[in-house]
C-alpha cells in the first residue's frame, strides 16, 4: 500500500525549480549563492485594464470609430493623449486617462494595460543556482536538514532558531516573549494564545514554529508580518518528536521558515530548512514509499496523534479498531515502548 | 439462459475519487450480468504523484488478487478485449478528483438564464467565482481584471431566449471574449455557450481561437418560461473530462482506454438515477445521495426529470477547512452525542482537510465524523430541494418530497460499525417522509452503472435486480401535530408464517419492526389523530413489504426534526435514538 511521506530529514540535498508564473527576465546568474528572500527572477505586469469608449466618445457609428482610432495594440500611451479623434466642425476627440500600454482595438473599443506592476520571484530557500531556466527562473540547490510541516502562512524569512520549549507541548504564551527574542526564529510546541502571536509580531521575530496551533488562531496568523510555520496540526498536539529532535539539535542556527501555503495538489509544503556544510552531496528527499516493517511513522488521527513510532508489522486482513470500524493497520511501536494497532490510512511514513 | 447474453462483454469500471479509486467488475454469470467484484486503491491525483494512473493501476491490481483474473500485461496496459480469461471486454471510467473547476457564470436576466447557468453548474464539480449579468453594476474592464485576476478554467454562458434581442449579449461576450484573449494561451479557459442560438456563428468565430475548449449547447433557457439544462449538461459533463485531462496527469490515457467513456462520477450518478426513476412508481421520485471527499451529490429524479447537485464545499475532503462558511459550528454540534467542545470541533475540520483519506479509529472521532456526515448532507439535500422539479409531490411544503426509494453512497455512511448508525445519519439528514426504503451502496456501483449504461443497456438493470445493493430499512415516517404521549400510529406487520407485530408509535419514538432480509410482509398502517404518512390525514393503508437490514422503521420524531435546547438532554435523546437502532 502507497504511505504518504513527510520529510523530517537531517541531512538531505534538495533541488528546486522556480518559476515565474508569466514570461520575464532572469535576475541571477549560474552558481550564485541566494537566500530565500532574494529575488531570482521579475515579470512586469498590468495591474488593471481601461477600456475606452470611441463609439460613446466621438459619438459616430462603431465602423466610422474604429478608422478615427490613433493608436495600435502594443503602443505605449501617455496620460492626456489622444487616442481617438473626429475632426469637422464639431471636433471631438477621447484621451487616454492615463499612462499605460494598447493591448486591443476594435468594435469601437481601446483597452488599455495601466498600471504596470512588478511581480518578483523569491529563491524561497538558501542555496546556489545550478540551473537557470530563461525568462522563467532558476534551480536552485541546497544542502541541509528538511522538516516539513502542514499549514503556512505564506511568509518566508531567515533568521537564528531559538527554542522556547523544554517538551514537545510547551505552549507558546505572551509571557514568554521578550526583546531578547527579537530577530529570531521561535521554536515551541503548540499555541492558542492570540496575545502570544501579537507580542512576537510587535517585536518582531524572523518566524515562529510550532508543532500545533488552534485553529481559530488562523486568521489572525495569516495576518502578521513573519512567517508561521505548523509541523503537525491543529489541535493542541505536541510537535512530532522526530522533528522537536532535529530542531533542537540545531538550535541557534540559521533556520529558514518558509511558510509556503500546504497545496496537496502542486505538493507545495511548509517547511524549515537549516543549510549545513557537507563533504559530499546527500541523498535527495524520497516522494514515494510503500509501507514496510521499520519504517518511522507519525500517526495522524486519534488517540496517538502526532506521536512518532516505528512500524513493526502489516497486519493480516482487517483489524478491529476501538469504535468497531475494521481496517487494514499496521502493529506500531510508539516511542516509549508501547505497542498499538493503528490504520494504515493513518500513518504517515516519516524520511 | 437469454440466448443474447452468451456472448456478452464483460466491464470494467474504473472511479477515480479525491481519495480512493475504485475498479470495479461486471461479467455475466449464469445468463445475467452481475458485480463481481472491486478493488481499490488510494487516489493519486495529488502530489507527489499528479497523476491518476498509479493509483488506478493500483486499484487493478488489488482487484485482480480478489478475483485471480488478470487484468493488466506486463506493461500495465488493460487487456481489451478479453483474451482467454485475461481482460476485459468494454471499460469505461468516472472521475471526481481534482480542485473544483474554477468556473465563471455568465447571463442575461438574474432570475432567468443567469440562475439556469448557476444550476447548470452545480451539476458537476465546479466552483463559481465570478458571475457576470445584464444587471452588473461593474465597468466591463473590472469584470475583465477580475477574469484575469481569478484565472477561471471554464466560462458557463447563457442568456437571451432563442429568437429574442442578441445586444446586450453581445456586449457580455465582447467582455469575455477581451479577457480571454488577455490570458496567456496556455491559461485561456473552456468555454460553453448555452444561450441565444442566434449567437452561434459569432461566438464560434469570436471564441475557436480564445478558448481552451469551445462547447456550444442548446440554450438552456429557449423561451422566458422553460429551461432545458440536460444537453447543455452531457456536453459539460464532457468539459468536465477535457480539462481534467488537461490539469492531472493520466486522465487522458484513462480516457483512451474508456474509448471516451469519461464521464463525472456525479453525471453517471444522476444518469441511473433518473434511469431508475422513468421504471420506479411514478407518483414518487428517486434519490441517489453520496457524501465523499470530493462533493456531496444529490441526484433526484421525478419521472425521469433529473435535478443533479454537485457541492464541492461539503466535500469530506481537503475541503473541510472551509465548510464553516457554509454553516456553523452550532449546527454542526447539534448531531453530537458526545460532549466535544466547539473549538475541537472545529480544529477537527481543519485537522480531517490535511488527511482526507484518514479515518476515524476512536468513539470521539467517529461521533464527529458523522456528525459532519449529518450535516453535509443535510445542507447538500437543503441546496438541491430547491432545484427538485415542481412536479415533485410533498407530504406538506417545505418537506422532503417522497422518495422511493433512497439510494445511498460514500463512505462516511456505507462504512460504518452498524448499520444502525447508517440508517441514522440517512434518516437525520434527509428526513424523508411517508413511506420509503433506504438502500446502501456498499460498494459505489451507481457511478459505475451510470458509465455502464454507455455501452450496456441490459447490465444495469441486471445488477440493481441481482442484490448488489443492501436494503438497509423501510422507513415509514408520518407527520402528525399530535400532542407528546398522544399515539399517531399504529402499525402492524403480519409476517409470510401468519405471525404479526404491533407497534403503537407515540410523538419522538423511534420504533423498529424486525423483517429480515428474504423475507417479506405485509405492513397495515393507522395513522392516528390526523396523522398523515402519505394517504391522507388519518388515512390508513397496507403494502408489502421486503426484508431489510434493519426492518420496518417507524419515525415517529416529527419533522423536521427539533432537539431539546438543553444539551445534556438533546445529547441524552441522541444516545437513545443510537441505542434504539443498535448503538
Amino acid at each position: 500500500m502507497l504511505a504518504p511521506v513527510a520529510h523530517v530529514l537531517p541531512l538531505t540535498t534538495l533541488r528546486r525549480e522556480r518559476l515565474l508564473p508569466i514570461p520575464g527576465r532572469v535576475v541571477v546568474r549560474l552558481d550564485q549563492k541566494v537566500m530565500p528572500v532574494d529575488v531570482i527572477a521579475e515579470a512586469n505586469f498590468g495591474q488593471a485594464h481601461i477600456l475606452l469608449d470611441v463609439v460613446a466618445g466621438l459619438g459616430v457609428s462603431e465602423e466610422i470609430a474604429d478608422t478615427l482610432v490613433q493608436v495600435r495594440t502594443g503602443d505605449r500611451v501617455e496620460e492626456g493623449q489622444v487616442v481617438a479623434a473626429r475632426g469637422g466642425l464639431f471636433r471631438k476627440n477621447v484621451r487616454s486617462p492615463r499612462s499605460g500600454r494598447v493591448v486591443a482595438v476594435g468594435s469601437g473599443q481601446i483597452l488599455l494595460e495601466v498600471g504596470e506592476g512588478t511581480y518578483e520571484l523569491r529563491a524561497g530557500l538558501p542555496g546556489v543556482v545550478t540551473r537557470l531556466i530563461p525568462e522563467r527562473g532558476a534551480e536552485i540547490t541546497m544542502n541541509g536538514a528538511l522538516i516539513e510541516g502542514v499549514w503556512g502562512n505564506g511568509r518566508v524569512d531567515v533568521g537564528l532558531m531559538l527554542p522556547l520549549l523544554s517538551s514537545p507541548g510547551d505552549p507558546l504564551t505572551a509571557d514568554r516573549i521578550d526583546v531578547s527574542l527579537r530577530g529570531s526564529v521561535l521554536l515551541c510546541g503548540t499555541c492558542s494564545d492570540a496575545a502570544a502571536l501579537r507580542a512576537a509580531n510587535e517585536l518582531p521575530v524572523r518566524g515562529l514554529i510550532l508543532g500545533s496551533i488552534s485553529s481559530a488562531l488562523l486568521p489572525l496568523a495569516m495576518q502578521i508580518s513573519y512567517p508561521v510555520v505548523v509541523l503537525d496540526g491543529f489541535d493542541r498536539r505536541a510537535m512530532n518528536a522526530a522533528a522537536y529532535r532535529l530542531l533542537t539539535t540545531n538550535s541557534k542556527r540559521e533556520v529558514t521558515a518558509n511558510g509556503e501555503p500546504y497545496n496537496c495538489y502542486t505538493g507545495a509544503r511548509p517547511e524549515i530548512i537549516i543549510p549545513l556544510p557537507v563533504s559530499e552531496e546527500a541523498p535527495q528527499p524520497r516522494h514515494v514509499e510503500s509501507f514496510a516493517s521499520g519504517q518511522q511513522v507519525r500517526l495522524v488521527r486519534a488517540p496517538d496523534a502526532g506521536r512518532v513510532g516505528t512500524l513493526v508489522t502489516l497486519l493480516p486482513g482487517l483489524t478491529a479498531m476501538p469504535n468497531g470500524l475494521r481496517l487494514p493497520a499496521g502493529e506500531v511501536r510508539l516511542e516509549g515502548g508501547e505497542q498499538v494497532a493503528v490504520p494504515l490510512v493513518n500513518l504517515e511514513v516519516l524520511g | 439462459m437469454p440466448t443474447s447474453l452468451v456472448d456478452a462483454d464483460s466491464l470494467l469500471v474504473v472511479d477515480v475519487g479525491a481519495a480512493t479509486t475504485r475498479a470495479t467488475h461486471f461479467d455475466v454469470v449464469e445468463g445475467y450480468y452481475r458485480f463481481i467484484a472491486s478493488g481499490q486503491a488510494a487516489s493519486t491525483a495529488i502530489a507527489p504523484f499528479k497523476n491518476v494512473g498509479e493509483g488506478v493501476h493500483q486499484a487493478i491490481r488489488n482487484l485482480e488478487a480478489v478475483t485471480g483474473r488478470t487484468l493488466l500485461d506486463t506493461n500495465l496496459r488493460l487487456i481489451i478485449p478479453s483474451q482467454g480469461g485475461s481482460g476485459v471486454d468494454t471499460f469505461a471510467a468516472t472521475i471526481s478528483a481534482g480542485p473544483a473547476i474554477k468556473t465563471v457564470v455568465v447571463g442575461l436576466l438574474a432570475d432567468v438564464s443567469f440562475e439556469s447557468a448557476q444550476r447548470l453548474a452545480r451539476t458537476t464539480y465546479t466552483r463559481v467565482v465570478e458571475a457576470i449579468g445584464m444587471n452588473d453594476r461593474r465597468k466591463p474592464e473590472e469584470q475583465i481584471d477580475n477574469i484575469l485576476r481569478l484565472r477561471p478554467d471554464l466560462i458557463l454562458v447563457a442568456g437571451g431566449t432563442d429568437g429574442g434581442a442578441t445586444r446586450s449579449m453581445q456586449r457580455i461576450l465582447e467582455t469575455i471574449g477581451l479577457a480571454c484573449y488577455l490570458l496567456p494561451p496556455d491559461k485561456r479557459p473552456a468555454l460553453l455557450f448555452a444561450g441565444n442560438q442566434a449567437l452561434v456563428p459569432e461566438v464560434k468565430a469570436s471564441f475557436k481561437s480564445l478558448t481552451a475548449s469551445l462547447s456550444i449547447g442548446a440554450n438552456l433557457r429557449p423561451t422566458l418560461e422553460t429551461e432545458d439544462l440536460l444537453p447543455a449538461q452531457r456536453i459539460l459533463a464532457d468539459l468536465y473530462a477535457h480539462i481534467r485531462m488537461n490539469q492531472i496527469g493520466g486522465v487522458e490515457e484513462l480516457g483512451a482506454w474508456a474509448g471516451g467513456n469519461l464521464m463525472p462520477t456525479a453525471y453517471a450518478q444522476g444518469r441511473i438515477i433518473r434511469f431508475l426513476s422513468q421504471i420506479y412508481d411514478p407518483r414518487k421520485g428517486v434519490l441517489g445521495i453520496d457524501i465523499g471527499a470530493s462533493a456531496a451529490t444529490v441526484a433526484a429524479s421525478f419521472g425521469g426529470e433529473l435535478t443533479l447537485g454537485v457541492y464541492p464545499q461539503l466535500g469530506l475532503g481537503e475541503g473541510l477547512s472551509g465548510l464553516l462558511g457554509y454553516t456553523s459550528l452550532e449546527d454542526i454540534l447539534r448531531w453530537l452525542p458526545l460532549d466535544i467542545p466547539a473549538d475541537v470541533v472545529q480544529d477537527y475540520l481543519y485537522q480531517k482537510s490535511l488527511y482526507p483519506t484518514s479515518i476515524p479509529a476512536t468513539a470521539e472521532d467517529l461521533a464527529l465524523e458523522q456528525a459532519l456526515a449529518r450535516q453535509t448532507l443535510y445542507l447538500a439535500m437543503n441546496a438541491a430541494s430547491k432545484d427538485f422539479s415542481p412536479c415533485a409531490r410533498r407530504l406538506a411544503p417545505g418537506m422532503t418530497p417522497y422518495f422511493e426509494p433512497i439510494l445511498a453512497g460514500g463512505s462516511a455512511i456505507t462504512h460504518v460499525p452498524t448499520r444502525g448508525q447508517s440508517l441514522l445519519i440517512l434518516l437525520d439528514a434527509i428526513q424523508p417522509v411517508g413511506v420509503t426504503t433506504l438502500i446502501l451502496d456498499q460498494n459505489n456501483l451507481l457511478p459505475a452503472l451510470g458509465a455502464a449504461a454507455n455501452l450496456n443497456a441490459i447490465l444495469p438493470i441486471q445488477v440493481l435486480e441481482s442484490g448488489a445493493f443492501l436494503g438497509l430499512a423501510t422507513v415509514v415516517a408520518p407527520l402528525s401535530s399530535s400532542r407528546p404521549g398522544t399515539p399517531l400510529l399504529r402499525a402492524q406487520l403480519v409476517y409470510e408464517n401468519g405471525n404479526e407485530s404491533r407497534l403503537e408509535v407515540k410523538p419522538g419514538a423511534l420504533e423498529i419492526l424486525p423483517l429480515p432480509i428474504g423475507q417479506s410482509a405485509r405492513l397495515y398502517l393507522e395513522p392516528l389523530h390526523h396523522a398523515d404518512v402519505g394517504f391522507g390525514p388519518g388515512r390508513g393503508g397496507s403494502m408489502t413489504v421486503n426484508g431489510t437490514a434493519m426492518g420496518v422503521i417507524v419515525d415517529g420524531r416529527g419533522r423536521p426534526l427539533r432537539f431539546p435546547a438543553d444539551q445534556a438532554h438533546r445529547r441524552e435523546l441522541l444516545k437513545k435514538w443510537l441505542w434504539t437502532v443498535g448503538g
